[in-house]
């Protein structure tokens, strides 16, 4: 006599489990199905082909009506189960359908997640999770139009892809700075983003959507930065939650899903459940290759084989989309006794990672070549000791002896018409044609002949590739010192390819560069984050998390992990209000030291982090803000009084320090910028050994640069001599703008001038005058978003996390 | 006996690739968030000169002093390269979003 087995639910996985059962205990069961969905079992995972067009339905069913006949399964269609009895032992479905168990599985499967933000519920939002979704999306593509795709994960690639492939403009907006970041590290999210973009679908990272808009019908969706996106449907494709609520109102053990053991019983002996709906050793899954391992368990189980157990699984992911390659499997973290094998190579385009712990391979990210992800992910499931083949394991299973990798890679990839040159305006074309006809073989010539490099130099190491490239072995470069050890470029490399190839992430310049490390390292980041900053402003994302603890808290940290304030003084003026306030300030929060700095402003010395935001607000509320002494950045303008009350004073010294600080004050820099105008070459603002300087004299400024009162001691150079405040202004910005743009992270502007010379700068910034008016100008649209007073910012809240600890056991003992 | 593990909050209450101090009887604990969400936590000491690591610059599975630009390893809490020292590591885990430390480590006097 058969015993009867009852199955909610018809997705992959029970499919997949009565294959087994069949096989195993072919007459064991009479089976019994209730589906919601009013059709037969078929291959989930396929939808995407089915939506971009690739497929047809027809080609994904799994198991057609004639496989359930011929096994003598009783098959519900349309027919949602409500509740289970658990007693009586009999399950009922919404139709008013009784079946009575000896065994039930629940596989019920999950929903997709509803960001519930107002107008979620409109007409034209759309999940996508079943053939009735695609239907829908195919539905609304006929008609062309815009769609907006929320979720940059899997599904949500997938979807805005095969809508795109159906003629309409997509735009994906996703929460996370990198796309599919659970799956990927941010170099393969980065490749994955510009492969899309190129082939037209519109990527929005840090999204996060404020409501979808409309009125009946959906008309666009609005981010939380008040963009608004036009859309005729909208996707969520946000993530899935188990369906659980059939088990938990049937009284089983639920956490976030069904918990199953290893047996994959639920807490009732009798009921088993897998696929997407249980949660096992407090692990949910979404992907096929676990939910078939948990379907041939069950069914051995259901078989009565009492040792068949389910341990978990390693998973692998593969995007559907067609172009794009793209392969992740197993953990690819770092970590304690990990090492990782990367292989880039940014004109191919193909990225690999390989994460190995003790000779056995952990994880892997495959991108552009995905061959051999199956056969990573083979060695990686069965634990295979990969030492002697780990020199060549990187290539893949058919390595033949693959080329070594080439560091001028990123210069070769460059067209011919990428300007090398910035200085003298000379491309890439214009450097390859001299070599070649003049037969040119050394950086000198290449300056004699095309002027390439000729100026400031900082292409030097990018002219030197292109006599790599165009001569072989026969040219010997010079040396370059490399940033760090995460890459073989040097500062002046790395960032004129910024330039070249509009690079605007940390993660894009160190695949285009092929870092040696995934993530850099202390040297790089802060380097990175500030020449990406430099260069774009106003598009780039500062990273908070790649600046030096003084920068990201805006104050300075002391030896004692106390932090420093000075607020601006600007010109080193300051009031009774001003000093009142800082007085207060002082006794309030008890401040232990306040010291007068040599830059003309108060330094109150040992505040606690938690104080900050507090001091600032008191600060700020007497119009005191940051002072920037913490940061690589514009530090103090010191003056003397001039013409106010001096009787030597020659000019409003006084007036235009506070000027000069006025304008350029929340400007980054390479390194620290202190800048000092004295009245008269008496010279009592000690400007002959600042990095900027200005002396008046009677017929006007003279303006200094470059020089150091620290671990150096050098008197300024003289840049020139100008007749109004004005032009004195227009000047100094000029030349810290051509600083900004090619000083190397911590090189202070002597060094820079000592390196590229004080007549290439003379001329760049005094007698060029439209060169200097693009700086200028350069220099202006910068500020414009640089000029938020960081103090004022997080006295408002804004990145509280920074300030506060993130829990206070104390409290907690003192509770117990 | 299994540890006793107390929670101390969210995954998402540290930055990737950052850190948060958790204030204990014994001295502040450092717990830091790596890129790829791995949790670590070690005494906030650097053992050069007990400079506080949480507030350092964290890449990779390692964090820079802020004081004195020493490498710590976050998971064995070894000074790297030339330096050697080490800051006691504390165990953590995740519980589906919530971060957890043990309590035993915490004492002072444990291994």
């Amino acid at each position: 006599m058969s015993e009867r087995l009852v199955v909610v639910g018809n997705g992959m996985a029970p499919g997949r489990m009565l294959e087994h059962l069949f096989q195993a205990a072919p007459d064991a069961y009479d089976v019994t199905i209730f589906n919601a969905e009013p059709r037969v079992n078929y291959d989930r995972i396929m939808l995407s082909p089915v939506l971009s067009g690739e497929k047809r339905f027809a080609d994904i069913v799994v198991h057609d009506d004639a496989w359930y006949i011929d096994h003598g399964i009783t098959l519900h269609k349309g027919c949602r189960v409500v509740a289970i009895d658990r007693a009586g032992k009999t399950v009922r479905a919404a139709d008013g359908t009784v079946a009575a168990y000896d065994k039930l599985v629940i596989a019920t499967g999950s929903t997709p997640f509803v960001v519930p933000v107002a107008g979620h519920d409109l007409p034209g939002v759309l999940t996508y999770r079943d053939l009735d979704d695609v239907e829908a999306m195919l539905r609304a593509a006929s008609a062309g139009g815009r769609a907006v795709v929320i979720g940059g994960g899997l599904l949500g690639l997938e979807a805005a892809a095969g809508l795109q492939a159906r003629g309409m403009a997509v735009t994906v907006l996703h929460l996370m700075p990198t796309l599919m970041e659970r799956q990927l590290d941010p170099a393969a999210g980065y490749l994955l983003q510009k492969a899309l973009e190129a082939r037209g679908i519109d990527v929005v990272l840090r999204a996060n959507t404020h409501a979808i808009l409309g009125d009946g019908r959906v008309a666009g969706v609005r981010l939380d930065d008040g963009a608004e996106i036009p859309a005729d449907i909208v996707v969520m494709a946000v993530g899935i939650r188990p369906s659980t609520q059939l088990g938990r109102d049937a009284g089983l053990d639920v956490n976030r899903g069904i918990v199953v053991d290893d047996a994959m019983t639920t807490s009732d002996p009798d009921i088993l459940a897998l696929g997407e709906c249980v949660e096992h050793r407090g692990q949910c899954y979404g992907l096929v290759a676990p939910l078939y391992e948990m379907a041939k368990v069950a069914a051995l189980r259901l078989a009565g084989d009492r040792a068949a157990a389910y341990g978990g699984s390693v998973t692998a992911t593969k995007l559907k989309v067609t172009g794009v390659d793209l392969y992740s499997a197993g953990d690819f973290a770092d970590g304690e006794g990990r090492e990782e094998i990367v292989l880039r190579d940014a004109a191919g385009g193909v990225y690999k990672r390989l994460v190995l712990r003790d000779d056995r391979i952990l994880g892997a990210v495959l991108y552009g070549d995905t061959a051999d992800g199956p056969w990573f992910f083979d060695l990686m499931k069965r634990g295979v000791d990969v030492s002697a083949m780990r020199e060549t394991l990187i290539f893949g299973q058919r390595y033949a002896g693959g080329e070594p990798l080439d560091p001028t890679a990123a210069v070769a990839a460059l067209p011919g018409e990428a300007e090398i040159c910035g200085c003298n305006g000379v491309c890439k074309g214009t450097i390859l044609d001299a070599i070649e006809s003049q037969g040119l073989t050394g950086l000198d010539a290449v300056r004699a002949h095309t002027k390439a490099s000729s100026s400031c130099g900082s292409c030097s190491g990018l002219v030197e590739s292109l006599l790599s490239l165009s001569l072989g072995d026969a040219y010997r470069p010079a040396a370059v010192q490399p940033m760090c050890d995460c890459t073989e470029f040097g500062h002046d490399d790395v960032r004129r390819l910024i330039v070249a190839h509009e690079l605007k992430s940390i993660p894009a310049v160190m695949q285009e560069f092929g870092w040696a490390s995934s993530g850099g390292c202390a040297k790089c980041r802060p380097a990175l984050n500030y020449y990406l900053l430099a260069t774009w402003p106003g598009e780039y994302v500062d990273d908070g998390q790649s600046r030096f603890v003084n920068e990201r808290v805006h104050a300075n940290i002391q030896k004692d992990g106390t932090f420093s304030v000075v607020p601006r003084m600007w010109g080193g003026i300051t009031s009774a209000k001003e000093l009142r306030a800082i007085a207060d300030v002082v006794d309030k929060f008890a401040i232990p030291t306040v010291k007068v700095t040599g830059g003309q402003r108060i330094d109150m010395l040992g505040v606690k982090k938690e104080h900050l935001p507090a001091v600032w607000a008191d600060l700020n509320a007497a119009g005191l803000v940051s002072g920037h002494a913490y940061g690589k950045a514009l530090r103090t303008v010191k003056t003397c009084v001039g013409t106010d009350w001096c009787r030597f004073g020659t000019q409003d010294s006084t007036g235009l320090g506070i000027r000069i600080e006025k304008f350029m004050w929340g400007s980054w820099t390479p390194a620290k910028v202190k800048i000092a105008v004295s009245g008269c070459p008496r010279n009592c603002a000690e400007a002959t050994c600042k990095d900027v300087g200005v002396v008046c004299v009677d017929s006007g400024y003279e303006i200094h640069f470059a020089g150091a009162a620290g671990l150096d001691i050098k008197g300024t150079e003289i840049l020139g001599r100008v007749a109004t405040e004005d032009e004195a202004l227009q000047a100094i910005v000029a030349l810290v703008q051509l600083y900004r743009e090619q000083g190397r992270y911590l090189e202070r502007i002597y060094k820079w001038a000592r390196r590229v010379g004080v007549e290439t700068i003379r001329a760049q910034v005094l007698d060029d005058l439209d060169r200097r008016e693009a700086l200028f100008a350069r220099f202006v649209h910068s500020q414009r978003f640089s000029q938020h007073d960081p103090w004022a910012e997080r006295a408002g809240g804004r990145d509280a996390h920074e300030f506060q600890a993130m829990a206070d056991l104390n409290l907690l003992e003192a509770a117990e | 006996m299994g540890t006793r593990w107390i929670d101390v909050g969210l995954l998402a209450d540290i930055p990737a690739c950052g850190a948060r101090v958790v204030k204990s009887p014994e001295g502040d604990i450092a717990v830091f968030r790596t890129s790829d969400d791995r949790l670590f936590a070690l005494r906030d000491r650097c053992p050069h000169k007990g400079g506080p690591l949480s507030q350092g610059i964290v890449h990779g599975t390692a964090v820079t002093c802020p004081l004195h630009n020493w490498v710590i390893d976050l998971a064995s809490g070894e000074a790297q390269g030339a330096d050697s020292g080490c800051a006691r590591r504390i165990a953590i885990r995740r519980l589906g979003d919530r971060v957890q430390l043990s309590a035993e480590a915490m004492r002072a006097d444990a291994a």
